[in-house]
C-alpha cells in the first residue's frame, strides 16, 4: 500500500468490525425476543423497562 | 403483476409489513454479499494507483459511500419520523427508530475513514473546518435521536419527539453539502455531481458506486431484521403475530 497501508486496511478494518458488530448485535437482539416470547413470566415484562 | 397494480398502503400494516419484510431479507443479504465481494475486488485489484495520492486514496471506496449513506439514511429517517407523527402511522415511526442505528454506524465510518484519509493527505487527522463539523453534528443528531427515543417508555411519545429532533436536524444536510462551496474548507469538493461529468476514472467511479449500492442493500436488508424485531417488540399483544412468529 505504499507505506499507507495501516491509514487504508484501518479504514477498511474499522468499517467491517463496525458492520459485522451490527449485524451481531441484531442477531443476538432477535434471539433474546425469541426467549423472550416463549418464556411467560419475561413474556409480559416491558423490553424497554427491562433495558434501564 | 405491475407496480400500479399493488396495493402499497396494504403494507403500511405491521401485519402485513412483518412477512413481506421477512421474504426479502435473504435475497437482499446475497445481494449485499455480491455487491461488497465486487466493489472490493474493483477497489483493490483493478482501480489504478492514484498519481497524486498513491495507494492512500482507496479509503475513498468506503468513505464516501458510508459519507453519502450517513445523509440518505438521516433524511429518510426524518422523512419516515414525519410520516409517522402527521398521519399516526405506527410503521413509519418504528422504521424510523430502525434506520437511526444504520445512519449512526455510516456516519460513524464515515468520520473515521476521513480521519484515517486526511493524515496521510492533509498531514492532520481532524481540523474544525464546516464539512467535518457539520458531520460530525449529523453524528450528534442520530445520537440524540436514540438517546431521546430509549429515555421515552410510552413508544408513540417517543416517535413524536423523535420526530420533531428529526424534522429540526434535517437543515444540516444542505449544510454537509454544500459546506465545501460555502467556506473555505481542507476536504475536496465534490467529485461527482448529478449534471456535470464524474473527474474520477471510470474503474475508480465503478468500485464507488459498486460499494454505494453494497452499502444500500446493507443498509436495507439491517433495517429491515431491526423493524421486525421492534414490530415483534411493540406488538407482542396482537394475534396476528403469534401466528407469524410461529
Amino acid at each position: 500500500m505504499g507505506g499507507y497501508g495501516a491509514y487504508v486496511w484501518g479504514s477498511y478494518g474499522v468499517t467491517f468490525v463496525l458492520l459485522g458488530g451490527e449485524v451481531l448485535m441484531l442477531l443476538k437482539r432477535k434471539r433474546d425476543l425469541a426467549k423472550r416470547e416463549t418464556s411467560p413470566r419475561l413474556a409480559t415484562r416491558n423490553p424497554k423497562l427491562e433495558a434501564s | 403483476m405491475s407496480v400500479r397494480s399493488i396495493n402499497w398502503y396494504k403494507y403500511a400494516a405491521p401485519a402485513n409489513f412483518y412477512p413481506l419484510a421477512g421474504k426479502m431479507i435473504p435475497s437482499l443479504t446475497g445481494i449485499t454479499a455480491v455487491l461488497f465481494i465486487m466493489g472490493l475486488y474493483l477497489s483493490f485489484f483493478v482501480a489504478p494507483t492514484d498519481f497524486q495520492q498513491g495507494e492512500a486514496y482507496r479509503i475513498i471506496f468506503i468513505h464516501v459511500p458510508a459519507a453519502w449513506m450517513g445523509m440518505f439514511l438521516y433524511v429518510l429517517m426524518a422523512v419516515y419520523a414525519g410520516l409517522g407523527w402527521a398521519f399516526n402511522a405506527r410503521l413509519a415511526s418504528m422504521m424510523a427508530t430502525a434506520i437511526s442505528t444504520t445512519g449512526a454506524v455510516f456516519t460513524f465510518i464515515s468520520l473515521v475513514t476521513g480521519a484515517l484519509w486526511g493524515r496521510p493527505a492533509w498531514g492532520v487527522y481532524w481540523v474544525w473546518d464546516a464539512r467535518m463539523t457539520s458531520t460530525l453534528i449529523l453524528m450528534f443528531l442520530y445520537v440524540g435521536f436514540i438517546s431521546l427515543q430509549s429515555s421515552i417508555d410510552d413508544p408513540r411519545r417517543a416517535d413524536r419527539a423523535g420526530a420533531v429532533l428529526a424534522l429540526v436536524g434535517l437543515i444540516n444536510i444542505p449544510i454537509i453539502y454544500f459546506s465545501v462551496q460555502w467556506w473555505n474548507s481542507l476536504h475536496q469538493g465534490a467529485t461527482i455531481r448529478i449534471a456535470n461529468k464524474p473527474t474520477m476514472a471510470p474503474t475508480m467511479l465503478a468500485a464507488m458506486l459498486i460499494l454505494l449500492a453494497a452499502c444500500w442493500m446493507y443498509s436495507i436488508a439491517v433495517v429491515l431484521v431491526r423493524v421486525r424485531c421492534i414490530i415483534r417488540e411493540r406488538e407482542r399483544e396482537a394475534p396476528w403475530l403469534a401466528e407469524a412468529v410461529a
